[in-house]
């Protein structure tokens, strides 16, 4: 079977970011990018499977500026056989991206499509389940375990949820889509000659116009601020201290 | 102009989530007007539904009782939810897994985007929600006639139950029955504990990877009885398999803001700080006097955790 994995090019997760002074956004100049973590593990996941017999294709794909094909590259490098890029310098909403994955799912007809649970820049969490309703197909967020048993027609999913109370296992038809959380698998490094070869693999860009979709959002960003910062506070020397000062001084206890 | 809510339940008991999120529809209600709906859906849930009638400030309580909303599987509550949605301006759920995982369909299935784990309403069409693991707070706004969103509980103060006298809303059935042949319920592995739920605790006590294995995790025990405390990780404890996934704290686990967090043996990855760093009160125990936990601990004590526990667990 064929599977699509959706990678986003975003902060990379140890930088700390800043404000612009001027408030309208968060300030990316100069700052180090990466493949979305859990898309890391989405491409880890389809190579996976790919290696185990299971899929016979890893089709990578991404939406985003000229740059995000480095992360198309990394998905290469990793793994997958050829990658999807649809540029655009615009910002993309979920719902947008959404709408152009179910363009691209359209047009490949994959068995799965499996995408990161969650984007770490906007923390949305969305895509994938919007992906999951736009090509009326089911959904497996959140994932901690994928088992497919048979393919074509009669093909099924079992998918393991990191739910809030614990784990909930599902079975999904096929095609469906998954996303991705945290105890899935643990995503390889790509190594230098994979590095090489991923450089040679093919990669086709398309705009949102060739697949018809506006990438114009309802939601307009108006202002981005700082948190209010958290004062550090003070060492205690000992646990009596810390009992006391909770006692008396933070009145918690 | 209304707003219906999602309430979230589990075994025939309505969860606490629900009362934050209805609070913030109440805030919605201030600016908008017009009333503030409950959604009830899944099998058996006549006693949640009456529970959720005695929301203050809830108009009607509308229920989809059916085998098919068992377990609340995405599919037919994404179809039920986008059903109801047209008698209503905005559609509420707490950023829970549940409401993660169906809110985003409904938004898709009406044409309109999805407003993420808000944590203050500014009006009608704009609200506040931070971005970035919380280092960034966006104000963003909505030009869809239909707004879908998910409530940051820890934003929002409950609103208070009315009580068996205080009156309740009327409860209506809907009839609406979704069809859903994509997915099935196989099982489910809930924990199991005494202790508070980590959302609602006043007190959570977390540990991370210092802490070293999940045997460890009993030192935590007898502190977290004497506080009614309920108890975290950080993900490196639960990668290590040291506790269940359902304990993470943080950006993409839960979300707390207790009136006191003790972390034991956490760095204080950024990650780890979005899910606690709203707490009223902070204790860190670490043994690296320069851990990044301690620029956010209002209380810090430098030791080894193997030392402190007992210690600390003997004099409260
Ligand atoms: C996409 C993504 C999402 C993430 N989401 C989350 C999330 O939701 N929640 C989360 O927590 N993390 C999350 N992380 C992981 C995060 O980046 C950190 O790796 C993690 O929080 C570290 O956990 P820790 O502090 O327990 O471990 P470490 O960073 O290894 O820290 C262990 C600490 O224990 C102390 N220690 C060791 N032994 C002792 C002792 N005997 N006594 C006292 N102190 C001791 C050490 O000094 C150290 O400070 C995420 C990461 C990514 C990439
Ligand atoms: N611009 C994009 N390009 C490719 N995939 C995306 C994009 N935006 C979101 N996704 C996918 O959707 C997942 C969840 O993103 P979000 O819903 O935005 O938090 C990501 O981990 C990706 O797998």
């Amino acid at each position: 079977m064929k599977i699509l994995v959706a990678v986003k090019r975003v902060i990379d997760y140890n930088v700390k970011i800043r404000v612009k002074a001027d408030h309208s956004d968060v300030d990316l100049t100069n700052v180090k990018m990466a493949m979305n973590p859990f898309c890391e593990i989405a491409v880890e996941e389809a190579v996976r499977l790919k290696e185990r017999g299971v899929a016979t294709e890893v089709v990578a794909v991404t939406i985003g500026p000229k740059a995000a094909q480095e992360q198309l590259r990394t998905a290469l490098a990793l793994g997958a056989d050829r990658a999807v890029h649809v540029e655009t310098e615009e910002r993309v909403e979920s719902l947008a991206a959404a709408k152009l994955l179910a363009k691209v799912v359209e047009e490949e007809q994959p068995q799965l499509v499996i995408l990161g649970k969650q984007a770490i820049d906007t923390d949305n969490n969305q895509t994938g389940q919007m992906l999951a309703a736009l090509a009326g197909l089911p959904q497996g967020t959140f994932a901690s375990e994928v088992v497919v048993s048979g393919d074509g027609g009669d093909g099924k999913l079992q998918v393991t949820r990191e739910i809030d109370g614990g784990l909930q296992t599902v079975e999904l038809t096929l095609p469906a889509i998954v996303t991705t959380d945290l105890r899935l698998n643990e995503p390889r490094y790509a190594k230098l000659p994979d590095i090489m070869k991923a450089k040679k693999k093919p990669l086709d860009v398309k705009s949102p116009a060739d697949l018809g979709v506006e990438v114009a959002s309802s939601l307009t960003l108006l202002k981005v601020e700082s948190p209010a910062e958290r004062k550090g506070g003070i060492k205690v020397g000992s646990v009596d201290e810390l009992v006391d000062k909770l006692k008396n001084e933070a009145k918690v206890l | 102009m209304s707003v219906l809510v999602l309430a979230e339940h589990h075994d025939g008991i309505l969860v606490g989530a629900t009362a934050h999120v209805v609070a913030a529809a109440q805030q919605l209600k201030a600016s908008i007007g017009g009333d503030v709906d409950i959604l009830v859906a899944g099998e058996n849930v006549g006693a949640v539904a009456e529970a959720a009638a005695r929301l203050d400030g809830v108009a009607k309580v509308r229920v989809a009782d059916h085998a098919v909303y068992a377990h609340q599987l995405a599919e037919p509550m994404g179809a039920l939810l986008a059903e109801l949605a047209g008698d209503y301006s905005h559609v509420l759920a707490a950023a829970s897994t549940t409401g993660k995982n169906v809110l985003p369909r409904v938004a898709a299935l009406k044409d309109v985007s999805q407003i993420s784990e808000i944590v203050e309403v500014v009006d009608g069409d704009t609200f506040k929600r931070p971005i970035y693991a919380g280092n960034a707070i966006a104000t963003v706004q909505s030009a869809d006639s239909l707004k879908v969103i998910t409530v940051r509980s820890t934003g929002f103060d409950a609103c208070p139950d009315r009580g068996s006298e205080g009156g309740s809303a009327a409860i209506e059935a809907v009839d609406f029955v979704a069809d859903n042949a994509q997915s099935t319920f196989v099982k489910q592995a809930l924990a199991e504990s005494d202790r508070p739920e980590l959302a609602a605790a006043k007190v959570v006590i977390s540990g991370g990877r210092g802490m070293g294995s999940g045997e460890n995790f009993k030192l935590l025990d007898g502190i977290a009885d004497k506080l009614g405390a309920a108890i975290g990780a950080s993900r490196a404890a639960v990668d290590a398999g040291s506790v269940p996934n359902d304990m993470q704290v943080g950006q993409t686990g839960k979300i707390v803001a207790p009136e006191l967090y003790i972390a034991v043996g956490i760095s204080g990855a950024i990650q780890h700080l979005a899910g606690m760093k709203d707490s009223k009160v902070i204790v860190a125990i670490n043994k690296d006097e320069e851990a990044p936990i301690f620029q956010v601990a209002d209380y810090g004590l430098v030791g080894d955790l193997f030392e402190i526990l007992p210690e600390l667990e003997s004099k409260l």
